[in-house]
């Protein structure tokens, strides 16, 4: 427990310290929020979900903050693999297990910070938090959401030597997963040979749950939803633990 | 004396390229050992395998008795390691360095506390714990890696090339403190090092190692005496010519390399007029000559042929020839 509470702590002391980044990875969820939000919210409209389109989008991008800045925390290892600190860790007489839950801990809680930061200024533009139960289903979908792809990260840089793999996971994963997910638009409004894929997204569940907590309105049933992203966690976890043992320093 | 690192046989192959080839040397207590060799001579990899970040492919090795593929983490706690390249965080300071390692160690709280502000104050570094390491300079980061190592309280510290591109008055304030460590610590210390002065100045035994074997291993004095008493360096275009004339008894070893001739011999301050005088009866040209006492390059020269920087162009070169047919 103790180490891993060690890996968390210089986890959370990095983020503290660098406010550029805070501020970079709050900028794009709240950029799209503001510009798609009110510039769509007069022209969409969304039956039985609410029918406000700047209330359906806050979950997506509550999501989109989680997602991007936790994949983002679990690459993080990479640098550390550059820039040599890696050693330190890895020949300290620690498991490799220990290390690879406080990296994970670690980037998850970053990346629920920022989501809840979005969530936060979303109170400004029109959400409206009904219930402190529904806030705890949001963050709870959240934190998996964290946990899921800090792990996903951890496992794609415990196999990868440099960032220059970086933009091609970018643009072949990361960005698919988030656009099919349903963060941008109703899931049911798609034709009808997409609607199998945003269900085989993992993300899709987790942007219905927390819309389901924010809003209390879903397109999935959220005991479904938990249970998807739940085993998509426990999965990405293994996987990541495995990889994460595997590297060669 | 009782034996902190005993090695035996200890061979490392990368594919087919043998890194460390069989291997075998003891290093007591409280000694400081230096391996000495050029880039490329299987240093790291031999510091690699004995921190068990590498597993051998032969051979075996242990640590104060605990054997390295036995017992991983028995090694690991005895031993602290400085990494040839920077391993700390550039983001947190001086003590957050410190304290992540002491907690990577499982040091109580107030023992971690205790011991970083002693050992931050050894490395004259105190004044500096609170700023971030990104503002240190390079002499200033090795020294903060070295007190990192000791946090744990190892009784062994492996050192990997420790003033590597340091300036050369830091380097010699960072050999004050090795040699300090050793002596008032008590401490074992393995270092590797292609800098001569580094070896001869710091280490109480020095092994050189050259192509994944160790070549010789003694004292640098012993070794430096085994070459003979003096070396006299000869520069000239037609090195065969002196090579082949110089026969004399006197003449202990002749090496010939990149337009150099080198003699070991005795009382060369005697023996010179009459070698500048053989070879200008031969009419032998001479550029410049030279006499001074063997270092251990000359012990290198002697028993490889080549000095050590010759050695490090050849590696480089095979390594550019690797790379480039990988590449096709
Ligand atoms: N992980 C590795 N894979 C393949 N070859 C390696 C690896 N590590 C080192 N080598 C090779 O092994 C040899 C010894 O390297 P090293 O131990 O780093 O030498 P030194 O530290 O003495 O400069 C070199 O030829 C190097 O290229
Ligand atoms: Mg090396």
């Amino acid at each position: 427990m103790d180490i891993i509470y060690t890996i968390w702590l210089r986890n959370m002391k990095r983020y503290i310290r660098s406010k550029s980044r805070i501020i970079g990875s709050i900028s794009m969820p709240l950029f799209f929020l503001v510009f798609l939000g009110f510039g769509l919210n007069s022209v969409v409209q969304l039956p039985g979900l609410g029918g406000n389109y700047i209330v359906f989008l806050i979950p997506g991008m509550v999501a989109m903050s989680v997602l991007f800045t936790s994949v983002f925390s679990g690459i993080q290892i990479i640098w550390d693999k550059q820039f040599g600190f890696l050693k330190e860790t890895l020949v300290a007489p620690v498991s490799r297990l220990e290390i690879m839950l406080g990296q994970t801990l670690g980037g998850a809680t970053i990346a629920v910070l920022q989501g809840f930061m979005i969530l936060v200024l979303s109170v400004f533009i029109g959400l409206h938090l009904s219930s402190l139960t529904g806030f705890l289903i949001a963050l709870g979908f959240m934190i998996l959401i964290g946990i899921s792809f800090t792990a996903f990260g951890i496992a794609i840089a415990s196999r990868m030597e440099d960032m220059t793999g970086f933009q091609l996971i970018m643009n072949f994963v990361i960005f698919p997963i988030f656009g099919l997910s349903g963060a941008l638009f109703p899931i049911s409004s798609l034709p009808a040979w997409i609607a199998p894929i945003t269900l085989l997204d993992p993300l899709t569940y987790g942007v219905e749950g927390i819309r389901y907590g924010l809003t209390g309105f879903s397109q999935i049933n959220p005991l479904i939803s938990f249970t998807v992203i739940g085993g998509f966690t426990l999965v990405m976890t293994v996987l990541g633990a495995f990889l994460f043992r595997k590297i060669k320093f | 004396m009782t034996v902190a690192i005993h090695v035996e046989n200890l061979t490392k192959r990368f594919n087919d390229l043998v890194a460390v080839d069989g291997i075998s040397f003891d290093i007591e207590h409280g000694e400081i050992f230096g391996l000495l060799g050029p880039n490329g001579a299987g240093k790291t990899t031999t510091l690699s395998m004995l921190s068990t970040i590498l597993k051998p492919t032969s051979g075996s090795a242990a640590i104060n008795g605990i054997d390295i593929e036995h017992d991983e983490d028995g090694v690991r706690k005895s031993i602290g390691i400085v990494f040839q390249d920077q391993s700390l965080d550039e983001e947190l300071t001086a003590w957050e360095n410190m304290d992540f390692h002491g907690r990577l160690y499982r040091l109580a709280a107030e023992v971690r506390k205790q011991r970083t502000s002693e050992l931050l104050q050894l490395v004259e570094l105190e004044e500096r714990k609170n700023d971030i390491v990104k503002t240190f300079s390079g002499g200033m980061r090795r020294r903060l890696e070295i007190a990192r190592g000791l946090l744990h309280h190892p009784s062994v510290l492996f050192l990997d090339e420790p003033t590597l591109g340091l300036d050369p008055q830091t380097r010699n304030h960072l050999w004050q403190y090795i040699a300090t460590l050793a002596r008032e610590k008590g401490i074992t210390i393995i270092l590797t090092t292609h800098n001569m002065e580094e070896a001869d100045r710091l280490c109480n035994r020095v092994a050189i190692i050259d192509h994944g074997r160790i070549i010789a291993l003694d004292t640098p004095t012993n070794l430096k005496d085994g070459i003979g008493g003096d070396v006299v360096s000869i520069r000239t275009p037609n090195p065969e010519a002196i090579v082949a004339s110089l026969n004399e008894p006197w003449v202990l070893r002749k090496e010939q390399h990149n337009g150099e001739v080198t003699i070991s011999l005795q009382n060369a301050e005697h023996r010179i007029s009459t070698i500048v005088t053989a070879l200008n009866q031969r009419q032998i040209p001479i550029e410049s000559i030279s006499i001074h006492k063997p270092t251990l390059e000359d012990v290198f020269l002697s028993f490889t042929g080549k000095t050590i920087r010759e050695q490090e162009a050849d590696h480089k070169m095979n390594m550019r020839t690797y790379q480039r047919m990988m590449r096709h």
